[in-house]
């Protein structure tokens, strides 16, 4: 580990507390209704769309709404993908995509999880890509914050039967926040090189005199909302690490507050909307506390590197001339210390764009970004998906340590009970069940097993990445798993629905139970959620939950993973 | 209610919960309601039939796995013994009740205006609307009304106040409680409850918990904890699989072994006892909850709307000071005004006395006034033997609202300072110009003024002015910035003048007060605090008070109130101590603390028992993972086996904690919090570590694995 890295996590973490207010204040505005600069392209589009945009929807009108806009959008870019061989944009004249892979890919792209078990150059058309695959970076983002801004409207909210309108959330997230946002973001990305153009693929001639096809496309408009949107499905399949998405050092910079800025921006929204802006700062507080463990615990495992490199005389000594560390799997133009800042922020939030190979990780710095995505993505999180994730957590933190006060729960003068406990378990409970169950399923059967590419701990691990990652709407991958199998297709694809709908739903009834109720006004008898003690409790939660679900199955991957390498055995 | 003082741990009580554990566990109807210990009693059951095949066929480490199979079964015996103990407490106090509940025969009454038509029955044919006949000595044979008559009751047997109280009909102590008798005199009673609903009934279903049903908050703890063991479930059973896949293979006793390890059976198998247990300290302070949600509602509270009277001040006013106009002096003021108020038997009366007494020493004097004489104590003040001639007494009256006392030529006043005045004038004095500012800063005090006055040779002239004070009950003020601390607001209600009311309620340190108060500005009042999303709990005992009781979220009645205040309110206190309200929203909270706590140390356990476990199962596939018995455990059978005993006996250690609650001190909640994470939570990460090994150890030495 060196200063300059330390340096560089310094000024990333800085950009990320320097955008959180004014990015969070310009949500407040676009989601309250009273930004309108765009008003005659929304009042369009709910004129065409036939949506009623005063009306205010019932917790099962607002869920019903997203799952039948999920569900449509699921099935019209199924069918692009399954007939973009007829259809125009379509230079390298790419066939269909098979049937298996088609339904996983629009369930990833729907659930903000853009798990990708295909190669985007040599699979999708120009036009599935920027009509499709673009569409669902921003529509999947703008559900998820749109189910967050229905959740903590159910808080705020007094004795109210509503959570807001799902179409009107939808629209205003898209229209005034991402496309906005990532129109600046691809311009400034193809000023440092990022290419954007429906061209036809170039072949170059390398310096080795080697002959090299170079895959074209339009990426910077994509890139933008894959990192805003914390959607994370790469144009290319080397994803970030790739020289056309990621071109210097400071669009890796930029890319990861990118990824950032709207989870971090949200906790200053909710804090303002809530009229408790401490409370907003607290959960920022956690969320990055929690980050920085992640951080220091992979940028420390791989800038210590595999001991079995030193005991062969490799110099993994970190110097002007040397990265040092670990740098299997790593781009040379990253290093050690973006490689794991980068691993960290893709996968605490639900991004899973990659700029590294995170399976060439050590087993510690491996499992960062697998225990990342077992906390059930809170740690900022996905775009929306970060601040419920987190609100549930709070709701549980609440409820277990708030009967300590001597009081009923209570959470920003709501009264935590039954009910929203049980949605609050059940939330937790599809998580942890989809993932493990998923995963002992592919790790005892056959067509589980011929998947992955390392025997030992280690093909445990890349079991328990990929149902984590696809649970968790993550979508990055360990590597060294071979997806694009029926089963893996068919498991991982229902896996993102299972993480997205079925988690969604409790949240959005738990939502629906919270409104109605009464506030109860503060007092000293309050349980405290602005303090450093609330942070520290919070944190406590969600970590021994998620230690205690996962501990079992992770000990059995990169933590004896990680004693053997010790020993001297790898996989 | 008689109740004694009950050691924690009684002899007969204990003996008997164990036997009832043994029979509730056998129960499968009582253990499906708890499903953290329904799942252990499945485990303990599958892994005794694995002991039974591994025994027929001879094969498996069959000592290990009784020995798993064994302590398996304690954890749900340790947990029905908890639950049996808190039952076994309330049952015994059910017991004395039940001795009590009449077999006498009862006096029933033909026609309820003749005392001679009176039949004997036995108590238990007597009806709603049947009247009965009581008279000395005679058992009151079921809750009523009185409807004729005023007699002394010793209600003893339900309050455990021994002193008797009177009963009689019309107004507010009409109300007759079954179990109670009569001491003298005789009432006619119509009886309002049918055998088996009376007010002795339903206590003795309370304290038995016989139809006890789960409050709100227990049922959404239940829902987490369930929820928690499913999880558990899924991290257990996916286990297997991923030992396969690693080569190696984990024994279902061990899988199960570690299933109820983490399951939270801690809170799990304490949690009824602590509802239990919570409605035995409310009626260790003489005070029965209707129902459970109600004593959960009181630790929620966030209003206390508590009567001035009785609960805030004294029930009556006392003289604090003598304060003379200019040109007399306090003694001679204080000795006028001991004059005038001898033979004034009201409390306000007394009270001069005893001040003229504390302050100057004067003591009573021989005093004939017509009626009676007063026999003064001897060696009084020098010179008062001419005092002791007759004497008249000028009482009290509404039309001259002064009274006092005619000695001869000396006529001393006391009273309303205009009445006083008028009557100064009226005898040729004149009123000094001091005594308008006296009186005024009195009242602005929230004091009532009495001014005195002498006639002496025909003209009659002020002496000063009495301070008669509302006293405020010693060490309430602290209460209420003990109750302030906890988040509760207090709001004094009265029927004085706001001036008045503001005094007072500055003086005891309620935050607000509501003066000149009806019943419709008090139940305006509860909608409003509750409009605004607070609890509100008040006390009562008229029957005007009734809709309030009904309205109020905790309606603490006094058992001495009507029968109307008792069925509104949810909670009755027996001994009719307005303060109790205090108390009961402390045993509230403390409750719910008591739950917080013991499932926040429950699932802190858990990481411990991690490090125990988990390494114990595969080190045989992966010898690396010794990395992980930080404890440096034994073996791999000694570490399951430690987990396991430790498991079981936390449940019996916290036994004492789940019955008397956790320690409470009123403060802010965050205070709250981070004591009781220090001492829970932390300590439930903590403790276990030490447990385990200390058990390890043992295990080691006795050979057992």
């Amino acid at each position: 580990m060196t200063a300059n890295g330390w340096l560089q996590i310094g000024i990333f973490s800085t950009l990320v507390l320097l955008v959180t207010k004014p990015l969070g204040l310009y949500m407040v505005r676009v989601f309250d209704g009273s930004l309108t600069w765009l008003a005659p392209a929304e009042r369009f589009i709910y004129r065409v769309a036939g949506v009623a945009p005063r009306e205010d929807q019932h917790w099962t009108r607002y869920a019903v709404s997203m799952l039948a806009f999920s569900a449509a959008s699921m099935l019209l870019t199924y069918a692009v993908l399954r007939l973009q061989h007829v259809l125009p944009l379509n230079p390298r004249g790419l066939g269909a995509v098979p049937d298996r892979q088609a339904f996983e890919t629009a369930a990833s792209f729907t659930t903000n999880t853009n798990w990708q078990s295909y190669a985007g150059e040599t699979t999708m058309s120009y036009l599935s890509q920027m009509t499709q695959l673009t569409f669902h970076n921003f529509v999947s983002a703008a559900t998820g914050i749109a189910l967050a801004m229905a959740l903590v409207r159910g808080i705020v909210r007094r004795s109210a039967g509503t959570l807001g309108n799902f179409w009107v959330d939808l629209v205003r997230g898209t229209l005034y926040l991402l496309l906005p946002l990532s129109m600046v973001f691809a311009l400034v990305l193809t000023q440092q090189g990022v290419i954007q153009n429906v061209s036809q693929y170039v072949t170059a001639t390398t310096v080795e005199g080697v002959k090299q096809v170079l895959a074209m496309g339009p990426v910077a408009s994509q890139e933008a909302i894959k990192n805003l949107g914390t959607n994370g499905g790469g144009f290319f399949n080397a994803n970030a690490a790739h020289p056309f998405e990621n071109p210097t050092p400071l669009t890796n910079l930029l890319e990861m507050v990118a990824i950032l800025c709207i989870p971090a921006g949200l906790t200053y929204t909710y804090g303002r909307m809530a009229r408790n802006q401490r409370h907003g700062w607290a959960i920022w507080a956690a969320m990055y506390i929690l980050l920085f463990a992640g951080i220091t615990t992979s940028y420390r495992a791989e800038a210590r590197g595999n001991p079995i490199h030193a005991a062969q005389g490799v110099d993994v000594a970190t110097s002007a001339a040397n990265p040092g560390g670990n740098m299997e799997g790593k781009e040379v133009r990253f290093g050690v210390v973006n490689s794991a800042l980068f691993a960290t922020v893709t996968t605490a939030t639900s991004c899973g764009a990659v700029n590294s190979l995170h399976d060439s990780f050590t087993p510690i710095g491996g499992m960062v970004p697998i225990v990342n995505m077992q906390l059930g993505e809170v740690v900022f999180g996905g775009t929306g998906a970060g601040l419920y994730g987190m609100i549930v957590m709070i709701i549980l933190t609440v409820f277990i340590a708030g009967l300590m006060v001597g009081r009923t729960p209570e959470y920003l003068g709501k009264k935590i009970e039954a009910r929203e406990v049980q949605m609050a378990m059940l939330y937790v409970l599809v998580f942890a069940g989809a993932i493990l169950v998923l995963s002992a399923l592919a790790a005892v059967t056959p067509a589980g097993l011929t998947g992955i590419n390392n025997r030992g701990p280690h093909g445990l691990s890349e079991i328990l990445y990929a149902f984590s990652s696809t649970a968790a709407n993550n979508g990055s991958a360990f590597a060294g798993l071979t997806g694009s199998t029926y089963f893996y297709n068919t498991l991982l694809g229902l896996n993102t629905l299972i993480g997205r709908f079925a988690m969604h739903v409790p949240m959005v009834a738990m939502a629906g139970f919270l409104a109605e109720k009464r506030i109860v006004p503060e007092s000293a008898g309050t349980f405290p959620v602005t303090t450093p003690l609330f942070v520290v409790l919070l944190m406590f939660v969600i970590l021994i939950v998620g230690a205690l679900t996962f501990f079992p199955a992770l000990s059995l991957g990169p933590v004896v993973e990680h004693f053997l390498m010790q020993a001297g055995r790898v996989f | 209610m008689a109740v004694t003082k009950r050691p924690l741990f009684d002899p007969p009580i204990v003996k008997r919960a164990i036997g009832e554990a043994f029979a509730k566990t056998v129960s499968p109807r009582h253990m499906v309601r708890n499903p953290v210990m329904f799942v252990v009693l499945l485990g303990s059951v599958l892994t005794t039939l694995i002991l039974a095949r591994d025994a027929v066929r001879g094969a498996g480490s069959i000592g290990f796995t009784l020995q798993i199979a064994l302590w398996l079964w304690f954890t749900v015996i340790f947990a029905n013994f908890a639950e049996a103990m808190a039952e076994g407490r309330g049952k015994a106090q059910a017991d004395s009740l039940r001795a009590m509940r009449t077999t006498t025969a009862a006096k029933r009454l033909e026609d309820h205006t003749n005392k001679l038509s009176a039949e004997p029955v036995p108590a238990t044919r007597l009806r709603r609307g049947d009247y009965v006949l009581c008279t000395p000595g005679d058992i009151i044979p079921g809750d009523g009304e009185v409807v004729d008559g005023v007699a002394s009751v010793d209600e003893s047997a339900i309050t455990g106040e021994s002193a008797p109280v009177i009963r009689e009909s019309g107004g507010d102590r009409s109300a007759v409680t079954g179990g109670t008798r009569v001491l003298s005199d005789y009432l006619i009673i119509r009886i309002t409850a049918n055998p088996g609903e009376t007010f002795l009934d339903r206590m003795i279903a309370l304290v038995e918990g016989a139809q006890r049903q789960k409050t709100p908050n227990e049922i959404a703890l239940t829902i987490l904890l369930s929820g928690l063991t499913v999880i558990f479930l899924f991290a257990v059973a996916t286990l297997e699989p991923f030992a396969i896949y690693s080569g190696g293979s984990v024994s279902i006793p061990v899988l199960i072994a570690l299933l109820v390890c983490l399951i939270p059976t801690t809170i799990g198998g304490l949690l009824s006892a602590i509802g239990i247990a919570g409605m035995d300290r409310l009626i260790q302070q003489n005070v029965i909850a209707m129902s459970g949600r109600s004593v959960e509602a009181a630790g929620d509270v966030n209003t206390l709307l508590l009567d001035k009277t009785g609960t805030i001040t004294l029930g009556n006013r006392q003289a604090v000071e003598f304060i003379p106009v200019a040109g007399v002096t306090l003694e001679q003021l204080a000795d006028r005004a001991q004059l005038a108020s001898l033979p004034d038997e009201t409390p306000e009366g007394r009270s001069i006395v005893v001040l003229a007494k504390e302050k100057f020493g004067l003591r009573g004097r021989a005093l004939a006034d017509g009626r009676r004489v007063l026999v003064a104590a001897t060696g009084a003040h020098e010179g008062d033997a001419d005092a002791a001639h007759e004497a008249e007494f000028v009482p009290f009256s509404a039309a001259t609202r002064m009274s006092g006392v005619n000695m001869g030529t000396l006529h001393v006043r006391k009273g309303a300072g205009d009445a006083v005045a008028r009557w100064v004038e009226e005898n040729h004095g004149s009123i000094p110009a001091g005594l308008k500012a006296s009186v005024e800063r009195i009242a602005r005090d929230g004091g009532t003024p009495l001014v005195v006055a002498e006639r002496s040779n025909g003209t009659a002239h002020v002496l000063g002015v009495i301070y008669l004070k509302d006293v405020v009950k010693g060490g309430i003020k602290e209460r209420f910035d003990r109750i302030r601390a906890m988040g509760i607001r207090t709001i004094m209600i009265t029927g004085d003048n706001p001036l008045t009311a503001a005094a007072i309620a500055s003086e005891a340190g309620v935050d607000d007060f509501l003066a000149e108060a009806t019943p419709e500005d008090k139940m305006a009042l509860i909608k409003r605090e509750q409009a605004g999303g607070r609890l509100v709990a008040m006390t009562g005992d008229g029957t005007n008070d009734a809709p309030a009781l009904a309205q109020a979220d905790v309606g603490v009645a006094m058992n001495s109130g009507t029968q109307a205040a008792k069925e509104a309110g949810n909670m009755i206190d027996l001994d009719s101590n307005p303060t109790k309200l205090i108390e009961v929203v402390e045993i509230g909270k403390q409750l719910l603390m008591t739950r917080g706590s013991l499932t926040t140390f429950s699932i802190a356990n858990d990481v411990a028992k991690y490090f125990a476990i988990i390494p114990a199962m595969f080190v045989a596939t992966y010898p690396a993972l010794r990395g992980l018995n930080i404890m440096g455990l034994h073996s791999p059978e000694s570490a399951i086996l430690a987990s396991v005993i430790f498991n079981a006996l936390v449940i019996i250690a916290l036994i004492p904690l789940a019955l008397k609650g956790v320690r409470y001190r009123p403060a802010p909640a965050a205070a709250i919090l981070r004591r009781n994470l220090w001492v829970y939570g932390v300590g439930g990460l903590i403790a276990p570590f030490a447990g385990i090994k200390v058990i390890d150890m043992l295990i080691v030495l006795l050979r057992l694995a």
